[in-house]
């Protein structure tokens, strides 16, 4: 496909590459911005065509959230950079239990980029953001030399609104909380992992990457006194239970039998020496909530599609020490410790 | 997962604790020590210690061939990567080992050096044939499990001519290590500690077979149990041993048959033994020199051994003068008996041998059993006898 | 110490190869050390290589002695017997 637009140049979508002046300022980004992004994103805002975009919002407490994002590879099974830095930011405003209502999108470009690539990014990131109903109002893009990215960057930032008697927060867990998880860990770092070099292996497994606002507006419908919402990215759900712990100045307890995850991701971590545990998620979830309220929570979640294999998988407990605990199958107790660094897959 | 799951069985791993706790004798201390890093990984991961009866102790030996390598074998790594500007490749566990001031093979790839980390030494021949024009250097640690791999590596390059793949070769062996310890005066002596039994190497023991721990049990008196790594195998081992100590048996028995065989696998002992032979002796961290524990490329294969093909600066290093680690890997003292455990040593800074590698005695306390710990320091009671099981 | 995990050899490959399943996933590893490797034999699979068969029989068997009951047991329920 080639697309002309103000004069001569052309963007060639089959076998053209991002070049330095595509950041130049000049004709060329215009181009690259109107033949790609803003055809993409379309939207009133955009099509103002204005550095900024105003807006108002409803009425509430806002909430702002950004998140850069850097991956290798950039397409997996189950997604890619671009739907992962809507999903990402969308889901970073929506802990909060809030509604997000706007998106800002910059992308670091390495010269040399294929364009048909570009492309499909920035098509997948148009479709999350239209499915999720949060429109991509500014943005930005720069050029950098060659050898000096790693293909693309984005940073996506997100504004929302919390609803009126929600507020949440990890210094608001309390001793005697449930802790719901809302679906099987580990996907994502797993679909991820099985591509990278010298690791490779099949496997049917996809990244879990999917928008969580639609569920967090269920649950907070349902249970507006919420503790505290969390979605267990990089260092997985025990990086997670560790930080909140530290927050709410507890320690917590959950039991191995109740962790839901996928059996081929249980294989692929028995097969690299990695504990589920610690594995990355994208589209998942951790709720503290009154324990009063635990079964009404579950029912909402159970409700959602995004939510249906919700799961209680612990609770909060006093303990001035701050461990997170899990009860093995075996009825006997082990730490579940901070990650320490990147985790590698072991041979030993 | 067949073969995995019915071997991590709850209800039968309650079974086989009850079974334990009835035939152990009241008064009678049973100091167990499971050699492998993989029995002492499976023991804390699935919580076995609170299965076990105060009268079984289990010991935690130095099988962990991360844990295990000294400090100047990954600080020629490290000048391989740097100086030599090699591609080196490495199994994943030895990234964040740190050398000398705390310089790391993740620390060398951030200040620019080719360090990759790769799943099989396949990736590393396919790396070197990808690249002809640099030097790809395999950085091979691990015991006789891993030692296999390694020969198939260097006699496949050598098949297929490649001529800029060679292996820095760390390669250890499981026997002497366990004759060290057993050598050792603590264990010797009679009174100071009392080694009742060994829970002998699951997959060192498909390679080498259960024949070579014949000679510890007439020569030590001492019972070997070789085990699986799943928790219901490790549990059956501390039962046989229990039963032979009971008995007064000194024997090697297998609870792994499914894999192991008296002889091993006799094609991977011998191109093993077709690549490789003896050094007259190796340094272990923590064990000091141990004769006729280590291997190396042999003449034959000299083109492929890094040692032979650069010129690698001759080193020493020095552990840390408070670290127990020596005591530990010996079974005469526990991680909690070290000044450093949990203060200055920690899986995040590792000082010592036994906190360098997730499955080393002191991380694996660390990072699943410190709980106890504290639980034994805040209620003085009965509970602080239960910690040291 | 030697991660290592039982896999079904799924199909034999060139170059002493063959592709083995892990509870659903799938790869390409080295049967070169191991003799008579079939499709459908379990092998013990580290670093990328199988180094050993899996004896299915002998896995029953260790399987049987879990369930076993102890000496003590054993005794015990000779002697309600005898009552």
């Amino acid at each position: 496909m080639t697309v002309n637009l103000r004069g001569n140049s052309q963007l060639n979508f089959d076998t053209g590459c991002v070049e330095m002046i595509h950041g130049s300022g000049g004709k060329a980004m215009a181009q690259l911005i109107e033949g790609l992004f803003l055809k993409a994103f379309d939207n009133p805002y955009l099509r103002q065509q204005n550095d900024q975009a105003a807006f108002s919002l409803p009425p509430g407490r806002v909430v702002m959230a950004t998140d850069s994002h850097v991956i290798s590879p950039l397409f997996f099974p189950g997604g890619d950079i671009g739907s992962l830095s809507v999903h990402g930011t969308i889901n970073d405003v929506a802990m909060a239990g809030a509604r997000p209502t706007h998106l800002s999108a910059g992308f670091i470009l390495e010269e040399g980029f294929p364009l048909r690539e570009l492309k499909r990014i920035v098509e997948s990131m148009a479709a999350a953001a239209k499915e999720a109903g949060v429109p991509i109002v500014t943005g930005d893009t720069k050029v950098v030399e060659r050898g000096k990215g790693d293909g693309v960057f984005i940073n996506t930032t997100g504004i929302g609104v919390v609803p009126e008697g929600v507020e949440l927060g990890g210094d608001r867990v309390r001793v005697g909380d449930h802790i719901i998880l809302s679906g099987p860990i580990g996907d994502h770092g797993v679909a991820i992992m099985s591509l990278r070099e010298n690791l490779t292996f099949e496997t049917a497994i996809e990244s879990d990457s999917q928008p969580l606002h639609d569920l967090v507006a269920d649950m907070v419908k349902v249970v507006p006194g919420l503790h505290c919402l969390r979605d267990p990215t990089r260092g997985g759900l025990a990086t997670t239970l560790n930080e909140i712990a530290q927050q709410a100045g507890v320690g917590m307890q959950i039991q191995e039998a109740n962790l839901p995850v996928r059996p081929q991701v249980a294989a692929a971590c028995e097969f690299l020496g990695l504990d589920p545990l610690y594995v990355a998620n994208e589209g998942k979830l951790v709720a503290f909530c009154p324990a009063d309220c635990s079964e009404a929570l579950l029912a909402a979640m159970r409700a959602h599609p995004r939510g249906g294999e919700a799961c209680r998988i612990g609770e909060v407990v006093a303990d001035p020490h701050r461990f997170v605990q899990m009860q093995t199958r075996f009825g006997g107790n082990r730490i579940v410790d901070w990650l320490n660094g990147e985790q590698l897959p072991r041979i030993c | 997962m067949k073969y995995v799951d019915e071997f991590r069985d709850g209800q039968l791993a309650q079974e086989l604790a009850q079974k334990i706790k009835r035939e152990v004798q009241p008064g009678r201390q049973y100091h167990l020590m499971e050699f492998c890093g993989g029995h002492t990984h499976a023991i804390f991961r699935y919580g076995i210690p609170d299965l076990l009866p105060p009268e079984v102790k289990m010991i935690h030996g130095p099988g962990c061939p991360v844990c295990v390598l000294p400090i100047v074998r990954i600080d020629s790594a490290i000048e391989l990567a740097m100086d030599h500007g090699v591609i080196l490749c490495t199994y994943g566990d030895m990234m964040r080992v740190p050398g000398s001031r705390k310089m790391s093979l993740l620390k060398a790839k951030a200040e620019g050096a080719d360090v990759r980390m790769v799943y099989s030494t396949l990736d590393a021949l396919a790396l070197a044939r990808q690249n002809p024009e640099r030097e790809v250097v395999f950085f091979a640690i691990g015991f006789e499990t891993t030692t296999p791999p390694t020969a198939m590596a260097i006699q496949q390059a050598e098949r297929l001519g490649i001529k800029n793949f060679s292996v820095f070769c760390n390669h250890v062996l499981t026997p002497s290590a366990i004759s060290t310890i057993l050598e050792s005066p603590e264990v010797r002596e009679l009174g100071t500690l009392p080694l009742d039994g060994f829970v002998g190497p699951a997959h060192v023991s498909t390679v080498i077979g259960s024949q070579p721990y014949e000679y510890f049990a007439e020569e030590y008196q001492s019972p070997v149990v070789i085990a699986g790594f799943e928790p219901l195998d490790v549990l059956q081992a501390i039962l046989m041993l229990v039963r032979q100590i009971n008995e007064g048996r000194a024997e090697v028995e297998n609870e792994f048959t499914r894999a192991v065989s008296r002889d091993g696998n006799l094609k991977a002992k011998r191109i093993v033994a077709d690549t490789f032979e003896m050094r007259r002796e190796f340094e272990w961290r923590g064990l000091g020199m141990v004769p006729y524990s280590g291997l190396k490329i042999k003449a034959r294969f000299a083109a492929f051994d890094a040692e032979k093909r650069f010129t690698l600066k001759r080193r020493s290093a020095r552990e840390n003068k408070a670290c127990e680690c020596p005591a530990i890997l010996r079974g005469v003292k526990t991680p909690r008996d070290c000044k450093l455990f949990g203060t200055v040593c920690t899986p995040e800074n590792p000082i010592g041998s036994c906190m360098v590698s997730s499955e080393g005695a002191c991380a694996a306390h660390y990072s699943y059993g410190r709980y106890r710990d504290h639980l034994a320091a805040d209620t003085p009671s009965n509970l602080i006898q239960k910690s040291e099981a | 110490m030697c991660l290592a995990i039982p896999v079904r050899v799924e199909a034999l490959q060139e170059d002493e190869m063959a592709l083995v399943d892990i509870g659903g996933i799938r790869k390409s590893v080295s049967i070169a050390l191991v003799e008579d490797v079939a499709v459908g034999d379990y092998v013990i699979l580290h670093v990328g290589y199988a180094l050993n068969k899996i004896d299915p029989e002998e896995a029953e068997r260790t399987l049987a002695l879990f369930a076993e009951m102890g000496e003590l047991e054993q005794i015990a329920s000779e002697a309600a017997a005898q009552l």
